[in-house]
């Protein structure tokens, strides 16, 4: 059995702060961490492997950070900067044409951008079934069962071998990773692939091959805050009921 | 690809068991008020079984046509299933902007439609506006929503976005509205139907839905545990349509269910009146609450960020304030 897993390096999104002043994101000194969904991912494919003996590769646009793999990829080239989600989706989609694989995980959403999008679209790009939100795989002779998180409970899907999954970061907790794993993946031999290396239309890369294109970003106009009142509880509880009898919400 | 071919607004108007989702309503809400600016027609396309009947209720509420595609093949959502029916509507009917809730059915069928189609998505918008140019600009937060970006889709058709569920409003229905009802219907290849539903399992765990809630009672860090927030449904119990709601740390904590957290990894949420009692108000909280229509923060830090989107705010321990509140609202709400 052969698992890829596609991961994504995010800055923590929990530690970026607005420089009040100029508006703009506060970048220095943010730590990038692996994708949580993306954990949750790499976490059922190393279970996969733990059962069955699949052979795990990881594959990311940016410098990988897991253990315990038994192959690393790292797509990177100037071609593929300035990519939306679909040129994104095409690039790995290029560069999974030559791998083997069963299953291709990946996180559901990355956090910094939240969208969803990029795994869905390069099963697309690779014409495989995909089954999004996955909080449990079970495997059987080429034909995959999965537990989907739906709004109302879940889903039991039936799914073939080869297929995208979407992973959510409550799927698995993810193993403890070894000060000593972690050493050794700084050993272990990343492969660097670049554009000219995978099956892709270079029209269809990068900001060129991006419908989607960002017209400006901008942080959010502060709301003018209302009165702030340092009060005891009884004051506070007859300053709250004359506001809401002012606002005919009583 | 002829841009000018592409007209009209099209909206996913997507049904569970045969139920429209109110998402797909407060879609049409805003589709209603792009078409009128591109003076365009705001078509519904519904996929389903036995679902024809449901296509005045779209009109009702802004659709000016609506192309329902009845097949037993699209009683339950699959992907590749609804992904064929939508790319062949797509193809016929040619949409300029296609929208989508950013449900887990929207957020698993968008991306894989836009990927058939060639074309742009943009996800969780917050924002849908129509530029002079009458391009769709879609604004939506990134970076955990601590920015905001505008983003447009000016060379490919459809412009797609997704809008989560509660960002945007219905308009009032309207039962004398009239509309076009079409019936479509597509032509499958069945060979790619490679993923079957073997169970659709409901989890009846008193699940609630804050969204609706006109009245949410929210807590945070500063409740701490189980005990604390009794005293916040007590609080809630004490107006009509109130529930209780919270911030992600409490939910991480396992004391609230995911399905009551509010913010960026949870609901995003409008209530009449929101209490943000001992929530310090991380931008991904405030990003799912702070189009509430008054909010009161309640919070022993006076530097807690909650204050900036606050339209009262009072700098108390909320354990001395909300049982004293509930007291005393019950109080005036008994006497009327």
């Amino acid at each position: 059995m052969n698992i890829v897993v596609c991961i994504k390096q995010v800055p923590n999104t929990n530690e970026i702060k607005i420089n009040p002043e100029t508006g703009t994101l506060i970048r220095d000194g943010v730590p990038s961490i692996m994708n949580p969904d993306d954990k949750g991912g790499l976490e059922m494919a190393l279970r996969l492997k733990d059962q069955y003996g699949a052979n795990v590769t990881v594959i990311t646009m940016g410098p990988p950070q897991a253990d315990i793999t038994d192959r690393a990829i790292l797509l990177t080239d100037r071609k593929f900067a300035g990519a939306d989600t679909l040129a994104t989706s095409y690039a790995l989609a290029g560069a999974l044409k030559s791998l083997d694989y069963d299953f291709i995980i990946a996180g559901r959403q990355a956090i910094d951008g939240d969208t969803a999008q990029v795994a869905p679209e390069m099963a697309e790009h690779l014409g495989l079934p995909q089954v999004s939100y996955v909080i449990d795989l079970k495997y059987n002779n080429g034909l995959c069962t999965v537990k989907k998180e739906t709004e109302e409970g879940y889903q039991i899907l039936e799914v073939p071998a080869p297929c995208v999954l979407t992973v959510l970061a409550t799927a698995n907790q993810p193993r403890y990773m070894r000060v000593k794993g972690i050493m050794e993946a700084f050993d272990k031999d990343v492969e660097i692939w670049t554009a000219d290396q995978i099956d892709v239309d270079p029209a269809r890369l990068g900001l060129k091959g991006s419908p989607t294109r960002v017209k400006k970003s901008f942080t959010k106009p502060q709301k003018s805050p209302g009165q702030v009142y340092e009060v005891d509880a009884e004051e506070a509880v007859g300053i709250i009921i004359s506001k809401l009898k002012e606002k005919f919400i009583i | 690809m002829e841009k000018s071919d592409y007209k009209n607004v099209f909206v996913f108007a997507e049904q569970r068991d045969g139920v429209i989702q109110s998402v797909a309503l407060e879609l049409l809400g805003k589709a209603h008020e792009l078409a009128g600016v591109l003076n365009e027609k705001v078509v519904a396309v519904l996929p389903g079984h036995n679902i024809t009947r449901h296509a005045q209720m779209l009109i009702e509420y802004g659709a000016d046509e609506v192309i329902c595609i009845d097949e037993p093949e699209l009683k339950d959502y699959l992907t590749e299933q609804y992904a064929q029916t939508i790319c062949q509507v797509v193809d016929k009917f040619k949409p300029s902007i296609l929208m989508i809730g950013a449900t887990t059915i929207g957020r698993d069928l968008g991306p894989r439609l836009a990927a058939r189609l060639t074309t742009g998505l943009t996800a969780d918008c917050t924002r849908l506006e129509i530029s002079e140019e009458g391009e769709l600009m879609m604004t939506r937060p990134a970076f955990g929503g601590n920015l905001m970006a505008t983003i447009m889709c000016t060379e490919h058709r459809p412009q797609m976005s997704t809008v989560r569920p509660g960002v945007m409003q219905k308009m009032q229905r309207d039962p004398e509205r009239k509309g076009n009802v079409i019936n479509f219907k597509p032509e499958f290849d069945k060979s790619k139907f490679l993923v079957r539903l073997v169970e659709n399992v409901k989890v009846d765990k008193g699940k609630v839905d804050i969204t609706d809630a006109k009245v949410l009672v929210s807590g945070g860090r500063g409740v701490g545990c189980k005990e604390g927030f009794e005293k916040l449904q007590a609080l809630a119990d004490v107006f009509p349509n109130a529930e209780v709601s919270s911030s992600r740390a409490m939910v991480d904590a396992g004391i609230i269910d995911h399905d009551r957290q509010v913010g960026q990894t949870g609901k995003t949420v409008r209530p009449d009146l929101y209490f943000a009692l001992g929530i310090s108000g991380a931008i991904q909280h405030l990003a799912g609450m702070e189009e509430s229509d008054f909010i009161i923060a309640v919070n022993k830090d006076k530097f807690a960020p909650i204050f900036s989107v606050a339209d009262l705010g009072i700098v108390c321990d909320l354990n001395k304030v909300v049982p004293l509140l509930t007291t005393r609202l019950a109080a005036e709400i008994e006497k009327k």
